[in-house]
C-alpha cells in the first residue's frame, strides 16, 4: 500500500467511526462533549506514560480513556449540583484537565518528548510508518488496525442499541417509562465516544476528532429527516472530507489533519447554502416568493377596494401604485408582472383593472388574512 | 513572600502578572454575561476560530507585530460569531453543534495555514504558533499596554451599556418590547467577548481561554444574587487567578503560566462551589441530613408514622444519589 493510500484509508476509517457516533451527539445536543473529551485526555496520557515508565500504547490508551470517563462524570456531577449550566460545566472541566496535563508534562517530563502540538493536530502523515508487529511479523500500519477496530466497535454499538439510542435521543421520557435507562445509555454512548476520541486522536489529533464527529453529522442533518439516512450521509461526508482533505494537504503541502477539518467545513458550507429544504438559498428564495405573492394579494385587494369609486381612476394608475403601497419601482414591476402572468389583472392604458379571476383572489385573500 | 515583592521590582514578572490580571478582569466581567446567557462555550469556539485570522494576517502583511496578528484574530473570531448566529437562526442545528462546527473547521483551517506558512522556506514565521498555547512569559510592556487599551475599551462599553446588557441577559423579550434590538445587542456583546479572547490568546492561549470566561463568572455567581456584585467578584477572581498563576509559574522555572492560571482559577471555582454561603454544596449536605433526621424523629415509633425503609421522597433521595 502506498503512503498516500494508507493516509486516506486511515482518514476514511476515522471519519466513519466518528460520524457513526457524531449523529447522536448532534441530535442530543451534546456536540461540545467531544471537544471536552478530546482536550481532557492529556492528563490520562501523561498518567499512562508515568505508570508504564515510557511510551506504551495500551497503557496510554487506558489512561486516556479513564481521563475521558472522569471528564464525563465531572461534567455530569457539576450539572447535577444545579449551580452550573451544562455548557459552563464543560467550560470549567476540560480546560482544568488540559491545564493539569500541561502542568504534569512540564513539571515531570520536561525532558521527554511529549509533544502538545501533536496532541492538537496529530500525525496522520506518518500513518504508514508506524507499524503493528506480532513477534517479527509485520501486520501493517498500526493506525489502520486501531481505527478499523474502532469502526467495528462503533458499528456494533450503534447496531445493537440502535432502537434504544433512537428512543432515548428523540424521547428520553418515553425511553425511561419503557424501562430503558437514559442515564445508562448516556454513559455508554459517552464511553464509546471517549474510546473513539482516544483512538482517533493518536492518529489525527484532537481537533480533527471534533471536526469529524460534529461537522459531517450536522451536514447530513441539513439534508434528511430520517436517522438511518442521516447516519449514512454523515459517514459519506466524513469520507469525502478525508479524501478531499488529503489532496488539499498535498496541494498546499500543509497538515493533513488541518486540511481534512477544513474540508468538512467546506462541504458543510456548500450544503448549508444549497440544501433543498434547509439551505439558505432555498430559504431566501422561499421568503422572496412569499413576499411577492403577498404583495400581489395586496395589489388585488387595493384595486378591489377602489373599484367603482370616484378615485378609482387615480388609484389604479401603475405609476401611483408604487408610491401608494411604498414599493420600489423594480419590486412593483415584479409584482405587477406576476399578477399579469396569472391573469389576475389586465393592463388598460396606464391603469390596471381586476379580472374576474383576480377579484375572486382578492376576496379570498381578504377572508384569509382578514 | 520574596516572589510577592518581585511583583513590583522584577520587570518580567510585573508584565506577566499585570497582563494576566488584565485578562482576568476583562474576561471575568464579560464572562458573567456569557455564562448567564448560557453561552459559556462561546469563548472556547471564538478562541479557536481566531487562529486562521492570525495566519491570514501574517500571509497578507508579512508582519509578526502582535497588533497586526491580533487584529486578524479578532476579525476571524468575529466572522465565526456571525456564522454561529446564522447557523443557529436559519437552520435546525442547535447552538452546541454550531459552536463545534465553527470551532473545529476554523481551527483546522488555521492549522493548515500555519503548516503551509512554515513550509514556505521562511524562517520568519516561527512564533506564530505561540498563540496556540499562549506565552505569558514573553509579554513585554508594549503588549501589556495594548491589552490594557483593548480591555479598557471593552469595559467602558460594558459600563455605558450596562442596563441594556442586563436587560438582554435576563429578559430579551422585554428588551425587544422597549425598542432595543436584542439581536444587535447580542452581537455587540459577543464582539466584546472576541476582544477578551484576543487579549487571552497571548497569555493563556486558545485551549484554556474557555475557562477564563466561564470560571470567574461561575465562582462569582456562588456568592451573590446581584449582577453588579457578581461582575465585581468575577473581575476580582479573574485577576487573583491571573496574578497567583503568574507568581507560581515564575517561582518554578519549569511551569508554564497559562496552565497555572487555569489551575488557580479552578481552585477558586471548586472552593466557591463547595463553600460559598447559601449556595455552597457542602451546606446542602448538612441541610439534607438535618431534614432527614428531623423527619425521622417526628415520624418515630410513637407517632405511628414510620417511613418506609427506602425513602421515596425525591428531595431526600436526590441528595443521596449525588
Amino acid at each position: 500500500m502506498s503512503t498516500g493510500f494508507v493516509i486516506m484509508l486511515t482518514g476514511v476509517l476515522v471519519a466513519s467511526a466518528c460520524a457513526l457516533l457524531g449523529c447522536f451527539l448532534v441530535l442530543r445536543r451534546m456536540a461540545m462533549m467531544s471537544d471536552a473529551i478530546s482536550h481532557s485526555i492529556l492528563p490520562g496520557l501523561v498518567g499512562g506514560y508515568f505508570i508504564a515508565q515510557g511510551p506504551n500504547l495500551l497503557v496510554g490508551f487506558l489512561g486516556a480513556a479513564v481521563a475521558g470517563l472522569i471528564t464525563i462524570t465531572l461534567v455530569e456531577v457539576l450539572k447535577n449540583t444545579g449551580r452550573v449550566g451544562g455548557e459552563s460545566a464543560i467550560g470549567i472541566v476540560f480546560p482544568a484537565m488540559f491545564a493539569l496535563g500541561t502542568f504534569l508534562v512540564s513539571k515531570y517530563f520536561a525532558n521527554v518528548h511529549l509533544d502538545t502540538d501533536a496532541i492538537l493536530y496529530g500525525s496522520i502523515e506518518f500513518a504508514s510508518f508506524d507499524r503493528l508487529f506480532i513477534g517479527d511479523y509485520d501486520l501493517g500500519p498500526q493506525a489502520l488496525w486501531i481505527m478499523g477496530s474502532l469502526c467495528g466497535i462503533n458499528l456494533l454499538f450503534v447496531g445493537l442499541f440502535y432502537k434504544e439510542l433512537k428512543l432515548a435521543t428523540f424521547d428520553a421520557g418515553l425511553a425511561a417509562t419503557l424501562g430503558f435507562s437514559p442515564i445508562l445509555l448516556h454513559y455508554a454512548l459517552m464511553a464509546v465516544v471517549s474510546i473513539t476520541t482516544v483512538g482517533a486522536f493518536t492518529a489525527v489529533g484532537a481537533i480533527l476528532v471534533v471536526a469529524l464527529m460534529i461537522v459531517p453529522a450536522a451536514t447530513a442533518y441539513l439534508l434528511t429527516n430520517r436517522l438511518p439516512v442521516m447516519i449514512a450521509l454523515a459517514v459519506g461526508f466524513g469520507a469525502l472530507a478525508a479524501i478531499s482533505g488529503y489532496w488539499l494537504a498535498i496541494l498546499l503541502d500543509g497538515s493533513v489533519a488541518g486540511a481534512i477539518a477544513t474540508m468538512t467545513g467546506v462541504w458543510f458550507g456548500l450544503v448549508l447554502l444549497f440544501s433543498p429544504t434547509q439551505g439558505l438559498v432555498a430559504k431566501f428564495r422561499r421568503t422572496g416568493q412569499q413576499r411577492t405573492q403577498f404583495a400581489a394579494d395586496t395589489l388585488l385587494v387595493h384595486l378591489m377596494q377602489h373599484e367603482n369609486t370616484a378615485i378609482a381612476a387615480t388609484e389604479s394608475q401603475v405609476a401611483h401604485l408604487s408610491s401608494e403601497l411604498r414599493w420600489t419601482p423594480p419590486f412593483a414591476e415584479t409584482v405587477i408582472g406576476l399578477a399579469l402572468r396569472d391573469h389576475l389583472v389586465e393592463r388598460q392604458a396606464d391603469r390596471l383593472a381586476l379580472t374576474s379571476h383576480g377579484r375572486g383572489r382578492a376576496e379570498a385573500a381578504l377572508e384569509h388574512h382578514g | 513572600m520574596d516572589t510577592f515583592w518581585e511583583l513590583f521590582t522584577d520587570y518580567t514578572l510585573r508584565n506577566v502578572a499585570l497582563g494576566s490580571a488584565l485578562l482576568g478582569i476583562v474576561s471575568g466581567v464579560l464572562g458573567c454575561f456569557a455564562v448567564l446567557r448560557r453561552q459559556g462555550l462561546l469563548g472556547d469556539a471564538l478562541s479557536h476560530a481566531a487562529l486562521p485570522g492570525i495566519a491570514v494576517a501574517y500571509l497578507l502583511t508579512g508582519s509578526k507585530a502582535p497588533l497586526v496578528l491580533l487584529f486578524g484574530a479578532g476579525v476571524a473570531g468575529w466572522i465565526g460569531t456571525l456564522l454561529i448566529g446564522r447557523i443557529v437562526r436559519d437552520t435546525r442545528i442547535s447552538e452546541d453543534s454550531a459552536l463545534g462546527i465553527v470551532l473545529s473547521t476554523f481551527f483546522g483551517f488555521g492549522i493548515l495555514l500555519l503548516t503551509y506558512i512554515s513550509k514556505q522556506n521562511d524562517a520568519n514565521q516561527a512564533g506564530l504558533d505561540k498563540y496556540l498555547f499562549g506565552q505569558a512569559a514573553t509579554l513585554v510592556a508594549s503588549n501589556v499596554i495594548t491589552m490594557a487599551i483593548l480591555g479598557g475599551v471593552a469595559l467602558l462599553v460594558v459600563g455605558i451599556l450596562y442596563k441594556e446588557f442586563k436587560l438582554l441577559t435576563f429578559d430579551p423579550a422585554f428588551a425587544a418590547s422597549l425598542g432595543f434590538n436584542p439581536h444587535r445587542l447580542g452581537i455587540l456583546l459577543t464582539t466584546l467577548i472576541v476582544v477578551a479572547v484576543v487579549i487571552g490568546l497571548q497569555t493563556v492561549g486558545v485551549v484554556l481561554m474557555a475557562a477564563m470566561l466561564v470560571g470567574p463568572a461561575v465562582a462569582a455567581r456562588q456568592w451573590t444574587h446581584s449582577l453588579r456584585l457578581m461582575i465585581g467578584l468575577a473581575a476580582f477572581f479573574g485577576a487573583a487567578a491571573g496574578v497567583s498563576g503568574a507568581i507560581i509559574s515564575v517561582s518554578d522555572a519549569n511551569l508554564p503560566t497559562g496552565p497555572m492560571i487555569i489551575l488557580s482559577l479552578t481552585t477558586i471555582v471548586i472552593a466557591s462551589l463547595l463553600f460559598a454561603p447559601a449556595r455552597g454544596i457542602v451546606w446542602d449536605w448538612g441541610r439534607r441530613r438535618r431534614q432527614r433526621t428531623l423527619a425521622l424523629n417526628s415520624a418515630g415509633p410513637g407517632s405511628g408514622l414510620m417511613l418506609p425503609a427506602t425513602d421515596p421522597r425525591p428531595s431526600v433521595k436526590k441528595g443521596d444519589e449525588q
